[in-house]
């Protein structure tokens, strides 16, 4: 141990950091939008790597489970089913070069600052300061505490209201997208499926017995 | 086997490497076996239900069909369609594969028996999980054809679809066990009814949620009768219809090797893992080892997953996502909030 698993964890660290930039510059330079999404897949579960070397395996785990396993999905179903003429994207690129600057250059300098800030001190509130103290009670309990159970001490004792209001605030917003898209069809009988009438139906509904005699037709 | 690694005088590190090297080809080569043999098996059992004699030619009752299968696979030719997606076609099934593999590092085949006991097991399983439908989706739009892009899209849908109910399943049985560590769970399910029978299934509140589960495991390995994906009546072979040889076989391989990771689950989460069923030290059956034990119940679960295959028709497209979405959903639901309660009261947290 020692010496050489801290080598291994700084090129694992090194390995991982390097994917995340590789594959989060082939996400913006990849021409296809479907091999954009999967350079971002790639991106998520090499950020997952970097959440395991920190020990924080709950949070890797949910990163794939939540990002990789369903938001990313969703996005290639989508991305999948567009017919995007790639040649008419490219052509807003000029046009569009020195907004895309400005807000970059505006997200720089708002990480700059922020990281200036924090060097200078920071903010330090007194809920920071209770939830230090909450992470030495933590601390306390020692290596046996679980990263699950540590989560939930935070966010089921001293965080509950706000993670409760965080969980309305997406109950809502499911909500009214539903409410947004749904539209009652005039038509209604017709579109929908009655599981019910379905299951009800007999083969005795549908089907008729006949049975001619030879030369005869039979009416239907 | 770490220590005993140690103990042939190799320094720690590499006594950890070759260890647990030699434990992943401990479960992957016998897992292939495994596969090859087990399609055998279900060809046999979906034979004997249309009372026809399945692979009976190549070896002995024709124990070596797949090898054969296999061998033939080999020897085809790989064919890249012209207007397909060269790259993607050619790592979709490689992903399938691999990610059906992955997930067997933390499957407990005894007290001791795992390669990864880590504390997240079974979140890392529907991690891994909720990869197996890339596979499928990169392989139908690579494809660049009409019938695998139908199923990519099908594939996607359905398995979102249940592994949000999956999730809740899965978490009233951590509720009741207290752990995500698979081996934690198979351990909490010791005695579990009256001291006497192993298994959270005999639990009358749990019991619901093992059929559950059942069903939505059929749906999320996209056996019959949920097999939409590769529907050979209206989609030709589905997502695989432009795949040949190997990347084929890896289809094949990845497949089979999911319903028995499936399988598995089913046995551990709900009848015990590597447990006896009965909890009686004086019977017969209590000194076998464990894996002997999951492997039988891993051999039941599969010929149930035969048996449903053999004998019901295929879901409609909207019946799968209505089975999904408005009947197990709210059910899991309902069970997480019976479940929970049921424990709050009894006092299961102390």
């Amino acid at each position: 141990m020692g010496e050489d698993a801290f080598v291994i964890q700084l090129l694992s660290f090194y390995l991982f950091a390097f994917m995340v930039i590789a594959s989060a510059v082939m996400v913006i330079m990849a021409r296809n939008p479907v091999h954009s999404v999967l350079w971002l897949i790639l991106a998520f579960f090499n950020a997952a790597g970097l959440m395991v070397l920190l020990g924080a395996e709950f949070i890797a785990m949910l990163l794939v489970i939540v990002y990789v396993g369903a938001v990313a999905v969703l996005f290639l179903f989508v991305v999948m089913m567009l017919d995007i003429d790639f040649a008419e994207l490219r052509a807003g690129f000029v046009r569009n070069f020195p907004l895309g600057l400005l807000v970059a250059l505006i997200l720089f300098v708002e990480l700059f600052v922020g990281l200036v800030a924090y060097n200078a001190g920071g903010l330090v509130p007194d809920s920071a300061a209770a939830a230090a103290q909450a992470a030495g009670a933590i601390d306390a309990g020692g290596a046996s505490m679980s990263n699950i159970e540590a989560f939930g001490a935070l966010f089921y004792e001293r965080y509950l209201f706000l993670f409760e209001a965080a969980g309305l605030i997406l109950l809502v917003a499911m909500i009214g997208a539903i409410v947004l898209t749904h539209r009652r069809r005039p038509d209604a009988q017709r579109s929908q499926q009655d599981i019910g009438r379905q299951n009800r139906r007999r083969p005795g509904d549908a089907t008729v017995m006949k049975q001619p005699k030879v030369g005869e037709g039979v009416a239907l | 086997m770490t220590s005993f690694f140690q103990s042939l005088g190799m320094p720690y590190e590499w006594a950890w490497f070759t260890a647990t090297v030699s434990g992943i080809l401990l479960i992957a080569l016998p897992l292939m076996l495994a596969v090859a043999m087990i399609i055998y098996v279900d060809r046999k059992v979906w034979a004997a239900m249309a009372l026809r004699r399945g692979p009976n030619v190549v070896g002995p009752w024709g124990l070596l069909q797949s090898f054969a299968d296999g061998l033939k696979v080999f020897l085809q030719e790989t064919i890249v369609p012209s207007a397909a997606n060269k790259g993607l076609f050619l790592i979709a099934p490689i992903i399938t594969f691999t990610v059906a593999l992955m997930a067997w590092a933390v499957i407990p085949f005894g007290p001791e028996a795992v390669l990864a006991d880590i504390n997240v097991g079974l979140l890392y399983v529907l991690a891994i999980s909720s990869l197996g439908v890339y596979g499928v989706v990169i392989a139908g739009w690579a494809s660049n054809s009409k019938y695998p892009f139908f199923s990519a899209m099908r594939a996607a849908a359905q398995m979102i679809s249940y592994e949000v109910s999956i999730g809740f399943i899965l978490i009233c049985v951590v509720l009741w066990a207290g752990s995500f560590n698979l081996n934690a769970i198979v351990a909490a399910q010791q005695g579990h009814v009256f001291g006497l029978l192993n298994g959270f299934a005999f639990n009358p509140l749990l019991f619901p949620l093992w059929v559950m589960f059942l069903i939505s495991s059929l749906a999320e390995t996209a056996r019959a009768p949920f097999d939409l994906t590769e529907a050979e009546s209206e989609l030709v072979a589905g997502y695989q219809t432009e795949y040949s040889s190997m990347s084929f076989a890896l289809y094949w391989l990845g497949e089979y090797a999911n319903v028995l990771l499936m399988c598995t689950l089913n046995a551990v989460l709900f009848f015990g893992g590597w447990l006896p069923p009965l909890d009686v030290d004086w019977l017969p059956g209590y000194y076998i080892p464990g894996w002997i034990w999951l492997f039988g119940k891993i051999f039941v679960f599969f010929f149930v997953f035969s048996w449903v295959k053999a004998t019901v028709p295929r879901y409609r497209y909207d019946q799968l996502m209505r089975l999904g979405w408005k009947v197990f959903l709210p059910l899991s639901l309902l069970f997480v909030v019976l479940v929970s309660g049921w424990l709050m009261w009894t006092g299961h947290f102390g």
